[in-house]
């Protein structure tokens, strides 16, 4: 299994989010997480991630074997763990292509692997920006900064692409995108389908997973996974919302 | 106040001395420098009661017996690391407020002629202008400088090559004043870029008192680099006045990276319709270091445009003092005024006293100022190290941004990649 979270609880700022969330995720698969807002699927999220603004009060989470609640933010990116933000943050004065150079050449680093050349990078890049149609002005500008919600969440999956994760977790990717760019950033995952490598997509609409068929279809609700099945589910969710899941699981405490 | 009274007398004593030197200079000058030390002593050195000096107390300088630097003939070696590469610039050595012809650059660009200012003020005594402010360091400045130098640009020269004034402080032992002066005199459509670095050999006790006219002329272009890099013991206070007239443009980039006081006052003055001025600068202070920037910006014709970037990064217990002063006379309509003043706070303990200053006359016009303290932001780092950058880089990373986009008005390639290499260095000695 690449990804194993066991009775999960995670606070932030004194308030229980996630209460008791078990998930496991094996390579090769996509699996989506649905739940209604404030469910805690952003929280889940950027706790795989590390963002420091969350408390893990118990529970554990393994990843290819190894304690990932024991790794730096940074530690995780280079064991190829990458989150593509729910929303970007604008950084001026930072290249967009410098940024992802560095950040390619610490993963390659940690491996220990040569930093790859300008050369190689470039040619790195320019494969990868097609395959989201980023044109060239976006690769140069500072990062984020003036690009519209639909470009920003372009911009998450192109980074994805260059840095290749083998965990990837897409936080509401999906959200203010028009039916174009959801197409393009949607066909930007699916070519990164790989038999190695497990995708992990949190959305609060079905419609993100008419373009990513997802594997595994979980339900988040006030903090714990209330239901997992196939593909279906999602569209059961879409017909009946999550009220009819809510209402069957409130007070009994059930895990799906 | 007799404590004051005596320390005054040290300067009385070194007036006295100079006054009998042929350096001192005749007529005009000896006029001017009388006078101006006679202002000095009467106002003494300004207190923290001063509204101007509230956050800068430079009684140090005041307590300190400064005598006047001494001549010094340095090793052409130790004034190596401060020069710019080979061909970027034209440069004008000054040596304790002497200009050094054998460490110069030869002759003179194209359509430029270089003076010593006591020559100069021969012939148009006018143009030390002393009571253009009459401050008391500026007052101290006449009184006390050595050659000052005239940088004088010919009407409709373009002059490709930068010129780069290198302010060097040679002392030993004995705490010492180097009073540097300096004349840019753009003539009418003319373009000139000035570089002044002042630096130092030795990390002996030492002030520095500079002032820096600069005369823009009908449709000139002068664009001002102040690099200042000198050692934690010295004080640095420094006036810079520039009068520009119809559709000139004045641009100046100052930048602050040593010293343990630094004061610079800029007075911009658009004297012309249509004028235009850019004041940015950078100062990155660490340790206990205070980094004073007052700034007037005077609109008194219709049409002007002003640009005003700063932007500090303070660690230790540095100290910032910004105060940026627009003044919109009642015949500057159309002014278009814009001033940004940014602080990154790199620790607890440093601090900055901001304070925009607006005084507006005019009825039609536009002005807008914007100030921002601030550590470096918690979800800009998380996103560099998301991306697998470690906290140093990722830190270090935004810090180089921060710094960045000021310095990108720095036209010249060798200095603007100089500083930046200098700021990077300033600010990876820190933890």
């Amino acid at each position: 299994m690449l990804l194993t979270i066991r009775d999960l609880r995670v606070t932030a700022e004194d308030k229980e989010i996630l209460k008791g969330l078990d998930l496991e995720v094996d390579a090769g698969q996509v699996h989506a997480i649905m739940g209604p807002n404030g469910s805690g699927k952003s929280t889940l999220a950027r706790v795989i991630a590390g963002h420091p603004g969350y408390e893990v009060t118990a529970g554990s989470i393994t990843y290819d074997g190894k304690d990932l609640l024991e790794m730096d933010p940074e530690v995780r990116a280079c064991e190829g763990v990458f989150m593509a933000f729910q929303y970007p943050v604008e950084i001026p004065g930072i290249n967009n292509s410098y940024f992802l150079k560095a950040a390619l050449n610490a993963h390659r680093k940690h491996r220990g692997e040569p930093d790859l050349d300008a050369v190689e990078f470039m040619a790195l890049v320019q494969d990868r920006a097609k395959l989201l149609q980023m044109d060239k002005a976006m690769l140069g500008r500072a990062v984020n900064e003036g690009f519209s919600g639909g470009e920003k969440k372009r911009n998450e999956i192109y980074q994805m692409a260059v840095l290749e994760p083998r965990l990837a977790v897409l936080d509401e990717t999906d959200s203010g995108l028009d039916i174009d760019a959801l197409k393009i950033v949607a066909n930007g995952v699916n070519a990164l389908r790989s038999p190695d490598r497990a995708i992990v997509v949190v959305t609060h609409y079905q419609r993100l997973l008419n373009y990513i068929v997802p594997d595994v279809v979980h339900v988040l609700t006030d903090g714990r996974i209330v239901r997992s099945g196939g593909k279906e589910l999602a569209h059961e969710l879409e017909a009946k919302g999550y009220g009819w899941l809510e209402a069957e699981t409130a007070g009994a405490g059930a895990r799906g | 106040m007799t404590q004051v009274a005596e320390r005054l007398e040290t300067w009385v004593a070194a007036f006295e001395a100079f006054g009998r030197e042929p350096g001192f200079g005749a007529d005009g000058l000896r006029g001017a420098r009388t006078a101006a030390f006679e202002r000095f002593l009467q106002r003494g050195f300004p207190t923290t009661r001063d509204e101007e000096w509230r956050f800068t107390n430079v009684a140090p300088i005041a307590a300190s017996a400064f005598a006047r630097a001494a001549a010094a003939v340095p090793e052409p070696s130790a004034l190596a690391p401060f020069r710019l590469p080979d061909g970027a610039a034209h440069e004008l050595v000054i040596v304790n407020g002497r200009l050094a012809p054998q460490l110069s650059s030869a002759g003179a660009p194209a359509g430029v002629a270089i003076r010593s200012l006591k020559d100069d003020l021969a012939r148009t005594p006018d143009d030390l202008r002393p009571d253009e402010p009459s401050t008391p360091f500026v007052d101290l400045n006449t009184a006390f400088f050595e050659d000052g130098v005239v940088i004088d640009v010919t009407p409709g020269a373009v002059v490709s090559t930068p010129i780069h004034v290198l302010h060097v402080t040679a002392v030993e032992g004995a705490p010492a004043m180097v009073a540097p002066r300096l004349v840019i005199r753009a003539g009418e459509q003319s373009q000139v870029t000035v570089i002044e670095s002042y630096v130092s050999l030795t990390d002996a006790e030492s002030f520095t008192n500079a002032v820096t006219q600069a005369l823009v002329g009908p449709a000139a272009v002068v664009d001002h680099v102040k690099l200042q890099r000198e050692p934690s013991r010295t004080f640095h206070l420094a006036t810079i006045v520039a009068t520009t007239a119809r559709a000139g443009v004045f641009r100046s980039h100052a930048i602050t990276l040593g010293g343990r006081l630094v004061r610079n006052d800029f007075l911009s003055r658009l004297a012309g319709e249509g004028a235009e001025c850019t004041l940015n600068g950078l100062y990155v202070a660490d340790g206990e270091t205070l980094v004073d920037t007052h700034t007037t910006i005077d609109h008194t014709e219709p049409h002007c445009p002003s640009h005003e970037v700063y932007k500090g990064i303070l660690s230790g217990t540095a100290k910032a003092v910004f105060n940026g002063k627009i003044i919109v006379r009642q015949k500057a309509q159309k002014t278009d005024a814009k001033q940004t003043n940014k602080a990154l706070l790199l620790s607890d303990h440093a601090q900055i006293n901001s304070k925009p200053q607006l005084e507006i006359f005019a009825d039609d016009v536009r002005c807008t100022h914007g100030a921002t303290v601030g550590q470096l932001d918690a979800d800009q780092l998380f996103y560099l190290r998301a991306r697998g950058l470690d906290p140093v880089t990722a830190r270090n990373m935004l810090i180089h941004a921060f710094a960045g986009d000021v310095l990108a008005g720095v036209r010249v390639d060798a200095v603007r990649e100089l500083t930046l290499r200098l700021v990077d260095e300033k600010l990876s000695i820190r933890p």
